[in-house]
């Protein structure tokens, strides 16, 4: 019998490679020829560019030549181009210039003179919304494809009561409602209402979005930094205008994103173009001072929050007004905000306004969690203010406001397809020892107090209908096309277990083929909001199957007998006729031609799967097919958090003492993979809620913060010394392998229990604003005002 | 001259002041308006389009390398654009990541604030140096980490290789605390830290069981 493939702890293949240097991220490839080029990066937050004087530059020996704005593609509307001459933050890309070494193209670019004619900016989106306020674009502060330009404001009234600090009533262009909000309120035994100010702060992976590319002839050779693959392939070809098949994508290695190179990044645009002006390869290596700017960055939220109790503790109702700071190009980060809050704690009644509003700071885009992270941080800690105020357990809070498995959700009652938020929080409390920790709550030692808190983090974790690709060749070896990216959580390997395991394969004669599309990537995901696991799971689930049907197929044409009677095993398949090797089989599926060899295709896959196909067909046996095994709702997982932290009341500092996280999220197919999943996305929650701080000057509109000391993610010395994580471990009953992603709730779970312990250190005060810092805390202890004028950017 | 020189050099700590200090005694002049209205500087240190490159030997993993180096080089950029050494990874380029972490006489140094100019005359070892050079075998921290399954995008890991290589030297037995402090100089932007301290105390182990 072939090896247990699925639930068991086996090192990705590409490990060898990562930890001796083999291993080859964008910046690492070298071409014959290789020129640098470097960014001219916009001083100002919105300004025109007037006028560009490159002639001191473009002398200077070993500089080749500019490309301007007036050089890429680019839309109208608040759309982004790899360059502009109009730039809506500080940091946006003007120019390029290529030279023959990094230094002289950056010495080129300081001889550059440009003349900027500075903009009215806005920084916090309140601004925007003040009768009278700036507007990001000169043309206002909304549009929509219709109607173009127009200024959004909210009214004098609306501020009153803001500046009051009470909360207000504003119209909002989005809004939903469900059940009857008002007359729940009236019922309630307890309402809350609270401002919540959450930062925009940046991805900063380790690996900044450096690209490399060069032309043959119409082809374009393109290493790019980036989550996916087959996906950003296409991306770039669509945003260059040319044929997808003429672009030979490599994305072996991205060292991280975490939604910031979801299809490839806006940069990536620029040594493509850039290389085809000047007939040689470009290497544009980005620094992390230029990573902060041109990085991505999660939207911060400016939030009112009404949240009404019955007397027995179950949230009854859930009036959220949210407000976005969207950067220049906006992002979708409070639809989702809305959608989970509703999930989390199943009002039945609740009303949802969000706004979302363009400001000039650095773009924003999906940020591990997106939203979801955001709400749940700042939404838990009320839940167990509320749980003190009724006099309930806090665990019990959570768990008796936690979807059951019939949750309808958001305007359109959503239905999921399996939920075990309650498994989770009950294997929680257990390794937590909540009963135990709830006796150290509150516990002094000198001026450090103990505070223990709880979050429960769901986010989508799946998607459907992709399309899985595999050969096996005469070498007998099972060769997996991956068109996913590997972007740091092996899905590369992992996704393919379900299908090695299903051909009765051992791992070690499985070859993972991915990160370069000269080697045939099916249509995939982009790896993105957790989707991965389940999709590709799924979908090569469905090629083995199809691959399983072939094998014996031609088991039975060669041998005789039925192709049922076949079973395969080991890298051989055996029935009535006697006994092949896959190999023999291979060999005998390139003779046969047909579906069997990858000659004819199925035709329910996906378009850009069809060339891939094609370039491998007759080279082995051709497991084919798209993912039809459907399903009903959307795909979540969840994880429970528990902290322990302690806050030193003199300095304001707090200490992450023990954390646990135990997660809903389906079949584990790599355990100790799925653990540092667990740990990684809540020690990301833990930094975006305590330790980095994102800090703008309003009155430059230009941030304070802009490398990674400065917005400092959490190091070795910031986690919890104590760290344990757990998995219900229950299928999803309507996927043939029962798995679920894992990357996004981690995010919001680590970040909530970490806010829900500070506050609870503080004796039940919820601070309501991120990012912990200790300043902010001891303005809190100090009962100075923490939220100043609602500006998530000035600290 | 230049051999007095350097050796005093050599002397002092590889502190970022001894670093500063190197850039502006090799002639590149500090410009701060760049810094702050163009924000495109390089490295964060000064762009000079005067400073001509000098042949050096470089004793890199084992091996003399001869290489023509600017005065104000950084290691990290000879090592990853003229010997080819692409291991030592470039995420701050101003020592406050550690992906660049090579070791130096055995001491783990920032690469990318160290001036390639401070290095003759001593070992250079980076991450391609730590397999045997005739077998191919691991080094026992590189096998610690394919034992445990470490790291996720992995693009901080040649760093954190090299600085545990080092810790396995001084602290042959550390506590998990211990080994914490002494990698606390990475950073692992996947926060996929408790796997690597678990790779630390295999490698720790495995040192200690050669």
């Amino acid at each position: 019998m072939a090896e247990k493939l699925i639930g068991t702890d086996i090192a990705p293949p590409d490990l060898h490679a990562k930890i001796t240097g083999r291993a080859k991220y964008a910046e690492d490839f070298r071409a014959p020829g290789m020129v640098f080029a470097k960014l001219l990066l916009s001083p100002m937050p919105h300004a025109r560019v007037r006028n560009v004087d490159a002639s001191r530059a473009l002398a200077m020996d070993g500089v080749i030549d500019i490309l301007r704005a007036s050089e890429v593609p680019s839309r109208e509307g608040p759309r982004e181009a790899c360059l502009t001459d109009n730039p809506r933050y500080e940091g946006e890309p003007i120019l390029a210039v290529a030279a023959v070494d990094e230094e002289t193209a950056a010495a080129a670019i300081e001889a550059i003179e440009i003349d900027f004619e500075p903009l009215p900016f806005v920084v916090d989106p309140l601004d925007s919304l003040r009768p009278g306020g700036p507007n990001a674009y000169v043309d206002g502060n909304q549009f929509s494809g219709q109607d173009g330009w127009s200024a959004f404001k909210w009214t004098d009234a609306d501020f009153a009561t803001i500046d009051a600090g009470g909360m207000p009533d504003p119209a909002c262009p989005v809004e939903w409602t469900k059940g009857d909000p008002e007359a729940a309120f009236a019922e309630s035994a307890l309402v809350l209402e609270e401002t919540i100010v959450h930062q925009s702060l940046t991805h900063h992976p380790m690996e900044p979005r450096s690209n490399m590319c060069y032309w043959e002839g119409e082809t374009l050779n393109a290493f790019v930094s980036t989550q996916s693959s087959q996906q950003s392939k296409f991306a770039l070809a669509g945003a260059l205008q040319i044929d997808p098949e003429n672009v030979n994508f490599v994305s072996e290695y991205c060292g991280g994103g975490f939604g910031s190179k979801i299809a490839g990044t806006t940069v990536m645009q620029i040594p493509a173009l850039f290389s085809r002006k000047i007939n040689r390869p470009v290497m544009l290596r980005i620094t992390r001072y230029e990573e902060n700017y041109v990085g991505r960055a999660r939207p911060g939220f400016q939030t009112w929050l009404k949240m009404g109790f019955l007397e027995n503790g179950k949230c009854n109702a859930i009036d959220l007004i949210i407000v976005q700071e969207s950067g220049p190009y906006g992002a979708g980060d409070f639809n989702t905000a809305g959608m989970v809050a509703d999930l989390t704690y199943t009002p039945q009644n609740m009303r949802f306004r969000a706004v979302s509003m363009y400001t000039n700071t650095p773009p924003k885009a999906a940020q591990r969690g997106p939203g979801g992270a955001q709400i749940i941080s700042m939404m838990e800690p009320i839940l167990e203010k509320a749980g003190r105020e009724l006099g309930i357990d806090r665990f019990e809070m959570h768990r008796l406001n936690a979807p059951g498995p019939d949750v309808e959700f958001g305007p359109r009652n959503a239905t999921l397809t399996s939920v075990h938020a309650i498994e989770a929080l009950d294997q929680g409390r257990e390794m937590f020892d909540w009963d135990a920790k709830l006796a150290m709550s509150g516990q002094r030692n000198g001026s450090k107090v103990t505070g223990i808190g709880i979050g429960l983090s769901p986010y989508t974790a799946g998607s459907r209908g992709r399309d899985g690709m595999m050969v096996i060749r005469p070498d007998g070896r099972l060769y997996v096309h991956q068109g996913i990216g590997n972007l740091g959580t092996h899905s590369i390997a992992d996704t393919a277990r379900p299908a090695a395991e299903l051909l009765g394969y051992d791992w070690e004669d499985v070859e993972i083929v991915w990160g370069n599309s000269t080697r045939g990537h099916p249509r995939s995901t982009v790896q993105a909001g957790s989707q991965t696991t389940t999709a590709h799971t799924r979908a090569n689930h469905a090629a083995a199957t199809d691959a399983l049907r072939k094998i014996r197929a031609v088991a039975a044409a060669t041998m005789g007998g039925s192709p049922s009677s076949y079973r395969v095993d080991s890298g051989r398949v055996t029935g009535p006729g006697g006994t092949m090797s896959l190999g023999r089989i291979a060999e005998r599926a390139i003779a046969m031609g047909g579906e069997y060899s990858g000659e004819v295709l199925p035709e329910d896959i996906h378009a850009q799967t069809v060339p891939a196909a094609q370039m491998l067909a007759g080279e082995g046996l051709m497991g084919i097919a798209r993912d039809n095994y459907g399903g009903e709702g959307n795909i979540y997982s969840w994880v429970a958090g528990f902290a322990m932290v302690e806050l030193d009341e003199e300095t304001g500092v707090v200490e992450l003492k023990e954390y646990v996280g135990v997660t809903d999220c389906g079949t584990v197919i790599h355990p100790r993979s799925l653990g540092a999943q667990v740990f990684g996305g809540s020690i990301q929650g833990m930094g975006m809620a305590m330790t980095q701080r994102w800090v703008f000057d309003p009155q430059w509109g230009v941030p304070f913060a802009n490398r990674l000391y400065t917005a400092r993610p959490p190091g070795f010395l910031d986690i919890p010394s104590d760290l344990k994580w757990g998995a219900v471990n229950i299928p999803d009953p309507q996927d043939p392998v029962g798995a679920k992603g894992i990357g996004e709730p981690p995010v919001g779970a680590g970040a909530a229990a970490l806010t829900c312990a500070v506050a609870d250190a503080l004796g039940g005060r919820c601070v309501c604003r991120t990012p912990l810092t200790p300043d902010i805390i001891l303005a809190e202890i100090e009962g100075r005002p923490i939220h100043g004028r609602l500006d998530q950017h000035v600290g | 001259m230049d051999q007095v020189e350097s050796e005093s050099v050599l002397e002092q700590k590889y502190s970022r002041r001894t670093f500063i200090k190197g850039v502006i005694a090799t002639g590149a002049t500090a410009s701060s308006a760049g810094y702050l209205f163009r924000g495109s500087p390089l490295l964060g240190a000064a762009t000079v389009q005067t400073a001509t490159e000098r042949l050096i030997t470089l004793n890199v993993n084992g091996q003399d390398r001869r290489v023509d180096v600017l005065p104000h080089e950084t290691l990290a950029m000879t090592l990853r654009y003229k010997l080819g050494l692409t291991g030592t990874k470039l995420g701050c380029d101003r020592a406050e990541c550690g992906a660049c972490t090579v070791l130096i006489d055995g001491v783990s140094q920032y690469g990318c604030s160290m001036l390639t100019h401070q290095v003759r005359g001593r070992a250079v070892k980076t991450i391609e140096g730590l397999e045997d050079a005739d077998t191919g075998e691991l080094s026992v921290v590189q096998q610690a980490v394919m034992e445990e399954g470490g790291f996720q995008c992995a693009f901080c890991a040649p760093g954190f290789i090299m600085a545990m290589t080092e810790m396995i030297e001084v602290n042959p037995n550390p506590t998990r605390e211990e080994a914490r402090h002494a990698l606390s100089g990475n950073l692992c932007r996947c926060a996929d830290y408790d796997k690597i301290l678990t790779c630390a105390m295999r490698a720790a182990e495995l040192a200690r069981s050669v």
